[in-house]
């Protein structure tokens, strides 16, 4: 069927046009270098071994490896606990639940970040206020220690309700059958939700997964918008994708900083992938 | 009929707290003037009920800049919504009812595309588009959102379950061209996925920061969250005169959230039956 190229055809234009060609152009400029005498001039993978020993740039990937670590499991986990929750017809008010939690998904990351930003504050932060009157020290939310871990807890607050709707709209997917035979073998609601529900949840949570891979490793807003508040805790090479911009904009250095974005692209790719084989379910 | 958890709703109750006290903060803030926001528990509201005039300076600071970028990104989330959904939904009923060479492997590229991060594509397309003479325009903003790997994907599964063969064959007897089928019979079949990709895109377009931030340097081109940064900036740089603008920040944010909001809710059947197709193939 000829006609079918018809209908792909605008999305495929738009796709190479945004997608494939700034990839390739990205690959293109990276292989070049910027020199004060001579212009640019074709510099090999000298940017790719420069980024590969760049202590600034490796610093920023373990720190959002490190981010994804501690951040992910704690949102997965509770979108989890969340969906199991609300579609296990055992919670009252479940439809309050469901879009309350899903609010926070409509919050732009610019304006969460304003938010804790104040909330986490030491002026009028109303968790300083409470630690104020009772004569203790402010938290140090925006300290070296405690930063990682209150950006972290800005991700969660943002995208648990995300999550928790793929997890929950799978889950209204499982034939209402298996919890019936289930039910009528004596299975509780806890043996249904650990048995039945989290093997079916599978794909969706992987799905999950897929796009929290992809979010952490692009981390830019939080980070840029805190540096604010905590200039001595964040700086410009924080997360690798505040790094090439930093690269572009200040440092004016285009090539390298289109060989950092590539090879973020590369990293990102490379570790959604290992997610993908690693929980692929091997034939029986 | 089975038993209530009281147990388990309480422990929920906890989780919404969590989730909906950031947000009563929020509402709670943009009731206080400058002075008050620092001087009074930022839990509760105080007796110098501030909102109307926030409101009424956040629309009339810097010759009413704010409602500019309420406009513009009106303009960019919906142009790019609208333009996203529509090459999703054309494509993705393409993919799934249309038998041609390649269409596999096709797919298959644009499904890996769904792992390539947009904010490594914003700086090369940032440098092409100045190359152009394209940055600092709508388009910049718009161009890049209308592609959506993962909404295509999303429209595939949909198209495949929701329209029947047999409704495009008798459109195809009855002398009906493939786009005419498609106009007239598939489009209202696969409207809730459309809605779902529609609402994706349009909250991806309107929290979009770092796309903006690279391609404006106008301000009056700049969406929300790139103005509300700037606003938040010049407090940053200290207080005094600038002090005021603190206020506007808390309202001006507590503002751009309620549009999306009010959204969702009001098009939540449509999304979450729009979602459950997705789901369930994942």
């Amino acid at each position: 069927m000829k006609k079918g190229y018809l209908f792909i055809l605008p999305f495929m234009i738009v796709f190479v046009a945004m997608l494939v060609v700034p990839l390739v152009y990205a690959a293109y400029l990276s292989l070049f270098r910027e020199q004060l005498i001579g212009g640019t001039v074709f510099a090999g993978l000298d940017n790719y071994t420069r980024a590969l020993t760049d202590d600034r740039l490796i610093g920023g990937v373990l720190r959002v490896v490190r981010f994804f670590l501690l951040q992910v499991p704690i949102m997965l986990l509770i979108s989890l606990v969340a969906a199991l929750a609300i579609d296990s017809g055992l919670l009252r008010f479940a439809k309050v639940f469901r879009l309350g939690i899903f609010v926070p998904y409509a919050v732009p990351a610019v304006v969460a970040t304003l938010m804790w930003g104040y909330l986490y504050g030491p002026d009028f932060g109303p968790f300083a206020q409470l630690a104020g009157s009772l004569g203790l020290p402010a938290p140090g939310f925006l300290t070296d220690g405690g930063m990682l871990g209150s950006m972290a807890n800005i991700v969660t607050w943002e995208f648990v309700g995300y999550n928790m709707i793929i997890l929950y709209a799978a889950l209204r997917g499982v034939p209402g059958e298996l919890y019936e035979a289930a039910a009528v073998d004596g299975a509780g609601s806890w043996r249904i939700a650990w048995s039945i529900k989290i093997p079916a949840l599978r794909p969706a949570l992987l799905l999950c997964l897929i796009f929290s891979v992809i979010g952490s490793f692009q981390l830019f807003a939080e980070p840029q918008l805190l540096q604010r508040l905590a200039p001595s805790v964040i700086d410009s090479a924080y997360t690798p994708n505040l790094y090439a911009y930093t690269l572009a904009f200040t440092g004016q250095e285009v090539n390298y900083a289109a060989a950092v974005s590539f090879l973020l692209g590369l990293v990102i790719v490379i570790a959604s992938s290992l997610v993908l084989l690693a929980t692929r379910r091997r034939p029986a | 009929m089975k038993r209530r958890s009281n147990l388990l709703t309480i422990g929920m109750l906890a989780l919404l707290v969590y989730f909906l006290l950031p947000l009563f903060w929020l509402v709670v803030a943009s009731t206080k003037s400058t002075g008050d926001l620092f001087s009074s528990f930022g839990l509760w509201f105080t007796a110098d009920f501030h909102l109307f005039q926030n409101i009424g300076q956040v629309f009339t600071y810097g010759d009413g800049v704010y409602g500019r970028w309420l406009l513009n990104t009106l303009f960019y989330s919906v142009v790019s919504a609208g333009g996203a959904a529509f090459l999703c939904a054309l494509g993705g009923y393409g993919f799934a009812k249309f038998r041609f060479r390649g269409n596999s492997t096709l797919f298959g590229v644009v499904l890996a595309a769904v792992m390539v991060p947009t904010t490594a594509l914003a700086i090369p397309t940032y440098l092409l588009f100045s190359k152009i003479d394209l940055v600092n325009t709508p388009w910049a903003i718009i161009l890049p959102s209308l592609v959506s790997p993962f909404g295509l994907y999303l429209m595939r599964i949909y198209a495949q379950d929701a329209i029947d063969d047999s409704m495009i064959e008798a459109g195809r007897i009855d002398g009906a061209s493939e786009m005419g089928i498609f106009f007239k019979i598939v489009l209202r079949s696969l409207a809730p996925g459309i809605v779902t990709v529609l609402l994706f895109t349009l909250v991806a377009t309107w929290n979009n920061y770092f796309l903006p931030l690279i391609m404006l340097n106008d301000p009056e081109l700049y969406p929300i969250t790139v103005g509300l940064a700037a606003w938040s900036s010049q407090t940053a740089g200290g207080g005094g005169s600038t002090g005021d603008l603190l206020a506007l920040v808390v309202t001006g944010s507590m503002l751009s959230i309620v549009p999306l909001i009010a959204a969702f809710l009001l098009l939540q059947r449509y999304w979450q039956s729009g979602l459950s197709a997705g789901g369930v193939k994942g």
